[in-house]
């Protein structure tokens, strides 16, 4: 065989092996998709939503910690956006080149990267034990928020970026102050982007079951949250403790609790994909 | 008074921007004051080379190094799987791949990544586990290899994504530089492409590492509870990040040396993932020089 | 009393120094063209009246800018209030991404001015002014972004005199339009010229010639020459005036 006969053979081999390897990843999720919803779909039905958790699987349901989730999601949400879009706005729009912007744009790569359980060690003693917070709702949006932080911070700055320098010339042009540019032109411009970020940092939030368990998110909570103050369970710790109890029962309504679960985040990430191409089409410029 | 309300607001941003860094330093305060309390009690050199880990039987054991080996063992596991595919996918997008199936395959990926994990730790318990008994009877129920793998499949879209960027970065003069002298996809990509954007490829992997080694909800839910000093992947260990969350359901008094190991494990997995982050951020500036 | 002045003005971007030794006095209700190849300065220059580079970090002036006899950069003004008092168009549209009624009253609404009837008679006698009114007066909640580029541009000239400054700078407003909308824009700044001094960069000769009263021509940072235009396209005192117009170089 020639030599380029012999290259363009392995051309092809690596095609192959190529398309392989992204089915691989398809075919998981497929597969994974499928293990929870033949499990699980047949155990959802509208006891499961309203029943609270239980000893007995047949009797147990997800009432408690579907409203745990949505308190700490909301609490979560009024914590971290204003903080981290302000964050954003400071790093892109005041932050000068100097020793005090880079510092705080290096701690939060670090931030970033820091497994999530390590921000429940952080909850636990700070908001749990220190400000006597204990294992609440508000001791858990507390330490998710700081989680996500990064992530609003950096999705702001991106879409800040975008923003023109000839819209905020034509701003400052007409004698109107940074903040004043900022409010009246940078953020309008750039809400869809920003949208997008939070939209994808909480649905990331929702996921989250490590922190939330060292901060105190309870398994068996028979009441539903009616204060910030109030102990809590949320969904995907629920979906943990189901998974290592032995009854079978019991892995029937992880897989089920797992679909409610799948179906708000890819909801979310829907959402967020919708919002970012209908925000890229608007403002072209 | 216009100026004071501009300055205010100033103030206030910063303030904002300030709470990451609090963060940071909360984290290691924390950390810190309790890992040097739990010292107080417990020999340094027991922890970082004792091969035992019972903090919560009578019999105190606190040698770290079984769940150092949980964690690495899973870890090894997870990348020996997301290193080729991911890269392999991030060539194949940079290279090969057509509009259409870039189309299709991006967001894919972005699902794998959204998945919440303790989703993935289900799908190993329940399903990749008993599949595995079928080929490998010796494999216990819980156990390093089902928890790696599926965590190796959570970790592709962290290689492939920022290998992919890596790739994108190189300038075209390259790759039209390998094409004009006649070379196939192939060779343009690993003898050009790829060494081109090594440094880029490295940090990616070196991300994907740290983020393994953070991982917890796979392995608390499928590779087990018991710390072993061990490499066998078909047996079932514990890693840092398990026992962690293991104490935290527990009924361990605060203020104990038990609760202290909380810290402690969490101040060992904190060393790790902070110096492997730097150093990959270190990696990038230093090489980002070369093409700019 | 000149109405714009400046007394041996230096730039410096950095260690380049971009504007040497500049002086110049323009009279009010004039319009003035400011000449000259591309980076002679001429931009630079014209963005020190409304102080818009200290926008650009690493910019050092010396010498004086005087509006109406007060110093720009050496009394204690505030620089936001200043920009109020002076319009500024610049070469490509940029008008916001809202719709045409508030693109115009932007400037009063932060000032405060939210009067409903001041915000109409404002958006109309400057959309008038700006000879945009007819083409858009049926829909003035029309995204801005929905116009043509010359339309934007009238815009844009509408929005900066919607704060009734008394110096409007212009950079290079119709480089990037059509020449139907140039010559609308050039007719605009003849009728402006009654109420507004106008300060107009412009790399086209033909332009200066057809709308200015008086020409400055810069080259590398300098201020080579400034004079009635009449004269200066026709019978120019330096010999690089005269290369230039004659476009030995450009």
């Amino acid at each position: 065989m020639s030599n380029s006969q012999l290259n363009r053979l392995k051309d092809l081999a690596f095609k192959i092996f190529a398309i392989f390897c992204t089915s691989v990843g398809l075919i998981v999720l497929v597969v994974l998709l499928y293990v929870v919803i033949s499990q699980g779909l047949s155990r959802i039905d509208w006891d499961f939503i309203t029943n609270l958790p239980s000893r007995s699987a047949e009797r147990s349901g997800i009432y408690t910690a579907l409203f745990g989730m949505i308190w700490v999601l909301v609490l979560t949400i009024l914590i971290s956006f204003p903080v981290g879009v302000c964050a954003g706005i400071y790093l892109q729009e005041y932050g000068k080149k100097g020793f005090l912007t880079n510092f705080i744009e290096i701690n939060i790569s670090n931030l970033a990267g820091v497994p999530s359980i390590i921000y429940g060690i952080l909850g636990l003693e700070l908001f749990g034990r220190l400000l006597h917070l204990g294992n609440s709702i508000l001791a858990g949006s507390l330490t998710l928020s700081l989680l996500i932080l990064p992530l609003i911070i950096v999705s702001t700055r991106e879409a800040v970026k975008a923003v023109p320098k000839s819209l905020r010339e034509a701003s400052y042009g007409l004698g109107a102050t940074k903040w004043q540019t900022i409010w009246n032109v940078v953020l309008p411009s750039s809400f869809g982007g920003i949208m997008t970020g939070l939209i994808l940092a909480i649905s990331r939030a929702i996921g989250e079951t490590a922190p939330l368990i060292v901060v105190g998110a309870l398994v068996y909570v028979p009441f539903v949250p009616s204060s910030p103050m109030d102990e809590f369970t949320v969904l995907p710790s629920q979906i943990f403790n189901w998974v290592t109890r032995p009854q079978a029962g019991f892995v029937t309504n992880a897989a089920a609790a797992i679909i409610i679960l799948l179906t708000f985040t890819f909801m979310m990430n829907g959402i967020a994909v919708i919002i970012r191409n209908r925000f890229n089409k608007k403002t072209k410029f | 008074m216009v100026k004071v309300k501009e300055k205010a607001i100033e103030g206030f941003l910063i303030f904002c921007s300030l709470i990451t860094v609090f963060t940071t330093l909360g984290i290691i305060i924390v950390l810190a004051t309790e890992t040097i309390k739990f010292f107080s009690e417990v020999s340094i050199i027991e922890f970082f080379t004792g091969t035992e880990w019972t903090p919560l039987f009578a019999n105190k054991k606190f040698g770290i190094l079984p769940l150092v080996c949980g964690t690495l063992l899973t870890t090894l596991i997870a990348i020996s799987v997301a290193l080729p595919l991911g890269l392999t996918i991030a060539v194949y997008l940079n290279e090969y791949a057509n509009q259409k199936f870039t189309a299709i395959v991006k967001p894919l990926l972005e699902v794998l990544a959204a998945i919440p994990t303790v989703v993935y730790g289900f799908f190993a318990l329940t399903f990749v586990t008993p599949l595995l008994q079928q080929f490998i009877p010796d494999l216990s129920g819980f156990n390093a290899l089902s928890a790696g793998l599926v965590m190796g499949i959570m970790i592709i879209p962290y290689i492939s994504s920022l290998s992919e960027d890596a790739l994108r970065a190189v300038p075209k003069s390259l790759r039209e530089a390998a094409y004009g002298m006649g070379s196939t996809k192939l060779q343009t990509a690993f003898r050009v492409m790829v060494p081109a954007a090594s440094s880029g490829i490295v940090v990616s992997i070196i991300l994907a590492i740290s983020r393994a080694i953070g991982e917890t909800m796979i392995v608390a839910v499928a590779a087990g509870q018991e710390p072993k000093f061990t490499f066998n992947p078909l047996t079932s260990i514990e890693t840092i990040t398990t026992y962690i969350v293991q104490v935290s359901m527990g009924d361990v008094p605060q203020n104990s040396l038990e609760y202290r190991t909380i810290f402690s494990a969490g101040m060992a997995l904190f060393i790790f993932t902070f110096l492997l982050n730097n150093i990959s951020f270190w990696i990038k500036k230093k090489f980002q020089q070369k093409y700019e | 009393m000149f109405k714009l002045e400046a007394r041996n003005v230096n730039l410096y971007y950095g260690e380049k120094h971009a504007l040497k030794n500049i002086s110049i006095g323009i009279d009010p209700n004039t319009v003035t063209a400011f000449i000259g190849p591309s980076g002679c300065g001429k931009s630079t220059f014209l963005r020190c009246f409304n102080r818009m580079n200290d926008l650009i970090d690493n910019v050092k002036i010396t010498g004086d800018i005087l509006i109406d006899g007060k110093n720009v950069y050496k009394s204690k003004i505030d620089v936001d209030e200043h920009r109020k008092k002076i319009g500024m168009v610049f070469q490509k549209p940029n008008p916001f991404p809202k719709s045409i009624y508030e693109n115009v009253i932007y400037g009063l609404r932060i000032n405060g001015i939210n009067n409903k009837q001041v915000l109409d008679e404002t958006v109309e006698r400057s959309l008038k002014q700006a000879a945009l009114w007819e083409e858009v007066k049926d829909d003035l909640k029309k995204s801005a972004l929905s116009l043509s580029g010359g339309q934007q541009q009238r815009l844009c000239i509408a929005r900066a005199m919607a704060v009734e400054p008394s110096v409007i700078l212009m950079d290079e407003p119709a480089s990037a339009l059509d020449p139907i909308s140039t010559s609308k824009i050039e007719d605009l700044i003849y009728e402006l010229k009654s109420k507004y001094t106008i300060v107009i960069v412009t790399h086209n000769m033909q332009q200066a010639a057809r709308i200015s009263d008086k020409t400055a021509f810069f080259y590398l940072g300098e201020l080579i020459e400034y004079n009635q235009t009449a004269t200066m396209f026709t019978n120019p005192d330096k010999e690089q005036t005269q290369n230039y117009i004659t476009g030995r170089f450009g």
